[in-house]
Formats: structure tokens, sequence, C-alpha cells
């Protein structure tokens, strides 16, 4: 048998073809510098020091598995994975819903349409320092407004940011107020339903629920993908709102992931041991993306394509 | 007999629309009442929604006015009376308010200009030039979008400060110049609009792929470069967790460090950190006023097809 041996890469592609491989490649260049250095590098880094024991300024010391042991012994780890998952299992899909009931409203046809997505939309845009020390302030429990209303309703004055188990409720609450982003990123999407398809749902004698249900969301899957998967991962980086608001108390309940990744690698110094937390983020993230997609073709309709 | 033409233009039909009908629009008799019952009740919800989502700016700036008596009086005054103006000052005199602003703005700027040049020339690679292997490396810049900051958080302060960086502001800016994984995805979006029988023409007259970029692609690329740039912008306003990584000196500040530091120590006083706040919102909000049509559309630009 005579074995063809292929001709090396740059002499198989035409000369067009290879002007405009290293046309394109100079162009992508300033990314894939950043690929190299500032993504894949780090990454593996990342890897290499979660199995070390390391505080910058003497070198790494190997210490096998011991940081992922230790992870899993740690009280205060799991805390942060439970208090984490909490946000994404509630947080996520709440302002999900939120973003899109909102945009169903304005999508009406309603007079003063634009000023309305401005007031919906403005929370999300105000620094978030800015918007958690303004929260502090409205949830302060002598002099706040919010517990001023409650107590003239009639109702008990709640000490919102120190309670055990109000903490994490009142922090997804927060985040409703501000997903303006979400309802943006929903009325554009609604704008891309055929006007026929509702008319013909009129015709059958559809009502609200059922043109809803029957129309409006199936169409919409790509843009509630999009959501979730950009929701989950900014819940996997939610940072400034609890670390501005209570340090993380009371007990750790509102410790969040990063959180925790961030003490123990600037106040304990112990980079390896906030590595292997990393990679086990980095770790759950593909798992979760790579299970987000693979279900969307069960449920994700893209009416553009045939 | 003279003919004389009936133009429409020349005798407009001055039809007197109601304003309830300008609120509720026009329906066939008998669906009139449920369409009205159904937009009434949707106005309602959205005043609500509207009025709740207003609110905690009203007692931020309410509040900002008041003086510390008038804080712990019960009930509180919605209106302050008399506005306690010296708030301001005050806090600014606690707060080097606008040297923080000075800050932010000046890596705004940088980041700004570092992201407009290489995300666009990345960008450009990916969609207007053909080469082998395109669509699959920038599925790999699609995944590294989803990449949470934290896995990768670690060693690249490691880097940095192998670098001697860290304490400055270049960790920050440099980043910016290779290129921004969501704004390459943008431009590249945006781009692939661009007909193809303007590079084509301009390839035939002998134009460089450079030259194509320059005077083809860019001017028309104005407001997809623009909602780049106010996306940037707003970002950096709101970064945390970068600047209190890498910035120790509190004359290098950003408004998000400032505003968290007064908070921590002076949270107490809280006509004065309302009065930080309030000026820590007001340049973004203002901003946000004039460049709102741009803001939304570039967030259509982006949640199209995710």
């Amino acid at each position: 048998m005579i074995v063809f041996k292929r001709a090396p890469l740059m002499r198989r592609l035409t000369p067009r073809t290879r002007r405009g491989l290293l046309l394109g490649l100079l162009f992508i260049s300033p990314w894939l510098i950043r690929l190299v250095c500032l993504t894949a590098y780090p990454l593996l880094a990342s890897l290499y020091y979660s199995f070390t024991s390391y505080d910058i300024i003497r070198a790494p010391r190997w210490v096998g598995l011991e940081n992922y042991v230790g992870l899993m012994r740690d009280s205060v780890f799991r805390q942060t994975v439970y208090n984490t998952l909490y946000y994404m299992v509630f947080g996520v899909p709440a302002q999900v819903l939120t973003g899109f009931f909102l945009a169903v409203l304005l999508n009406r046809g309603i007079r003063f349409r634009s000023l309305f997505r401005t007031i919906f939309f403005m929370p999300s845009i105000i620094p978030q320092v800015s918007a958690a020390v303004l929260w502090l302030w409205l949830l302060q429990p002598q002099f706040g407004p919010f517990n001023y209303l409650l107590i003239k309703l009639g109702l008990p004055s709640q000490p919102w940011l120190s309670s055990l188990t109000l903490v994490k409720p009142t922090l997804i609450m927060i985040s409703l107020w501000g997903s303006g982003q979400v309802m943006v990123i929903f009325l554009a999407a609604l704008q891309d339903v055929p006007q026929h398809l509702y008319d013909a749902a009129k015709i059958d004698g559809a009502n609200w629920w059922q043109e809803l249900r029957h129309v409006t969301i199936p169409i919409v899957t790509p843009a509630i993908l999009f959501t979730l998967l950009t929701g989950s991962i900014h819940a996997f980086e939610y940072f400034t709102y609890p670390y501005v608001m209570t340090r993380g108390g009371p007990a750790y309940a509102s410790t969040f992931y990063p959180h925790y990744l961030y003490e123990n690698a600037f106040h304990w110094f112990k980079m390896g041991y906030s590595s292997a937390m990393a990679w086990v983020m980095f770790v759950v993230v593909v798992v979760f993306a790579l299970l987000l997609f693979g279900s969307s073709a069960r449920w994700v309709y893209y009416a553009h394509e045939g | 007999m003279k003919q004389q033409q009936w133009k429409a233009e020349k005798y407009p039909v001055q039809e007197h629309i109601s304003p309830l009908v300008r609120l509720w629009g026009r329906r066939p008799r008998g669906q009139a009442t449920i369409q009205v019952v159904q937009k009434s009740i949707i106005y309602i919800i959205l005043l609500t929604l509207g009025a709740i989502s207003l609110l905690p700016f009203f007692w931020l700036v309410s509040t900002s006015l008041k003086s510390n008596q008038q804080i712990g009086a019960i009930p509180p005054q919605w209106i302050p009376n008399p506005p306690h103006w010296s708030n301001y000052p005050e806090a600014m005199a606690f707060v080097p308010v606008f040297r923080y602003i000075r800050n932010t703005v000046f890596i705004a700027a940088g980041r700004v200009t570092g992201v407009l040049i290489s995300s666009t020339l990345v960008a450009y690679g990916f969609s207007r030039i053909r080469w082998p292997g395109r669509d699959v490396v920038f599925f790999i810049v699609l995944a590294t979008m989803m990449l949470p900051y934290q896995v990768t958080m670690v060693p690249l302060y490691v880097l940095f400060t192998k670098l001697g960086w860290v304490g400055s502001y270049k960790p920050l800016i440099v980043p910016a110049f290779f290129g921004l994984p969501f704004f390459i995805f943008l431009l590249r979006q945006f781009f692939m609009t661009i007909p193809e029988e303007l590079c084509d023409a301009a390839r035939i007259d002998g134009c460089s792929e450079f030259g194509i970029f320059t005077r083809i692609i860019l001017p028309l690329s104005k407001p997809a470069l623009l909602a780049v740039a106010l996306f940037e912008i707003l970002w950096d306003w709101n970064d945390f967790i970068r600047p209190l990584i890498y910035i120790n000196e509190m004359e290098k500040f950003t408004i998000s460090l400032g505003l968290s530091l007064f908070s921590d120590q002076h949270h107490w006083q809280w006509g004065l950190l309302m009065a930080a706040t309030t000026v820590s919102i007001l340049p973004i909000v203002g901003f946000f006023f004039v460049a709102q049509r741009a803001f939304i559309e570039g967030i259509t630009l982006t949640g199209m097809k995710g």
C-alpha cells in the first residue's frame, strides 16, 4: 500500500488563502497576545499554584492535593458554596423573570414607553458601590425608610442585613431592583417576534396567557438562554454588594465565592489555597455552561434558522 | 372648465383624537372594554413598579440634604425643611470626590482608547478577512467571555507584582489594549452587517486590508464604536474589585474605592454619606441621559442572537 504524505500546511494552501491567514492572524494578534498571556498562562499558572503553598514573597512550595483536601474540610468554604448556589438558584431566575415581565409589559404598545424604560433601566447603570451604600441606608434598622414604612404599616421592623435568614433574600431583592439590563435585552428580543404569529393566535381565539405561552416565550428562548447564562456568570462573580454592605456577615451568611477567594488571596496571602478555589470555580463554570448549552437544544427555538 | 386636481396634502383632515384614545388606543367595538381594562392594569402595575424603582433615588437625595437631627427625627421628613446643603461641601472635605472622579476618568479614557483600537482590529480580522479556522477561533473568543474574573485573578496579580506594576494604573489600563472579548463579539456582529460589496470594490481598486479597515469599515461603524465606548466608560466607573486589589494609595483611588472607604469609616453619618453617593452617581446619570439612545442600541446589538 502506498501512503501519500500530505504536503505541509503552508504549501497546501493557495497563495490567496495563505495571505488571508497571515492577514487574519495579524489583525487578531492583540487578542492572541491576550489569550496567551492574560488567559491561558494565568489559567495554567493557577492550576500549578493550586498544588502549592505560595505567599508571593517566598517561592511556591509543592504540597500536592493539600489545598483541595483543605477546601473540602473548610466549613467556611462549604458555606460559601452554599451561598453562591443559593444566589444562582433563586437570584438569577428571579432577575430573568423580572426583566422579562417588565419587557412584556412595556411591549404592549403603551404610551410613555421610553420613559418607563429609562426608569427601570437607571438603577442598573449606577455604580454598584453607590447602590450598595444607598441600600445600606434604606435598610438601616433604626432610621432607614424601609423599616419606617414597615412600622407605619404595623409590621415589625426587620434587621435586614444582620439577620441570618434575611440577608441573602435581601441581597436578591436588591439585585432585582437592578434588572433593567435584562429588561432591555428582552425588549429587543420581543421586537423580533413576528406580528403575524400574534395575529394568527388572535384569530384562533387565544387570550393573553396563551399568547404569551405559545407565541412570545418560544420565540424569545434564545434571549432567555443568553440572560440565564450571563446572569449565572455574574452570580459567580457576585462580590461588590456583599463586600460593601455586610463584609460577608453575619457569620458568613453573605460570604460568596469571590469574596472568600479574595480574602484568602489578599488578606491571608494564601495564593495556593485561593488558586485551588479558582480552579474549582473554573471546572464548575465549564460544566455548567456545557450543561446549559447542551440542554438548550431541547428548549431553545431559533426562529431565523431553517 | 378647469379641472382642479384634488391633492390630499392640501386638505389635511384634523382628526380629533381624545386623550383617552391616545392612552388606550383604538379598538373595534366589542373588544373595547377588555382592552381598556387590560391596559389600565398594565399602567397601574407600571406606575407602581416605576415608583418603587425611583423611590431609592428620591430617598438618596432627600437624605443627602438632612442634618443628623433631621435624619433621627421620627417620622422622617420626605422633603427636608430646611435643606441641609452643607452636607455636600462637608462630604467633599472628607472624601476628595473630584480627585477620585478625575482618577476614574483617567483610567476610563485610557481603557476606551485601548479598547477601541484593539477590539476593532481584532473584530475586523474575525469578520472581513477569510482565513481557515477563523470561526473556530472565534468560538474560543466567545468561550473566554464566560470566564469569571476570579479564575485568573490571582495569577494575574502575581504576574503584575513581578512586573512591578501593582500600585499603578498599568494593570488596569494596559490589558484593554489587547482586545476585550465582549467588544470583539459586538463589533464582529456589527461588521458582518456591512455589505461585502463595498470591501470587494475597494480591494479591486487596490486598497490594502488595513486601508479598507480605516476608510470603509470604521467610518460606517460609528454607532457601534460609540456603544463600545459608552459600555466601557460605564464599566470602568462601576469597576470595584480591580481597583481594590491593584490600587493602594488613597490619592489614586477611583470613585468606587473612595466611596467604599468613606462608607467604612463614616457610615453613621448618613447625610454626608448620601451626599457623597449622590455626587458619585451624578456624572454617570447625566452621561446616561445624554447618551441614552446609544446605550440601548448597544445592548440591542449584543442581546440579539446571543
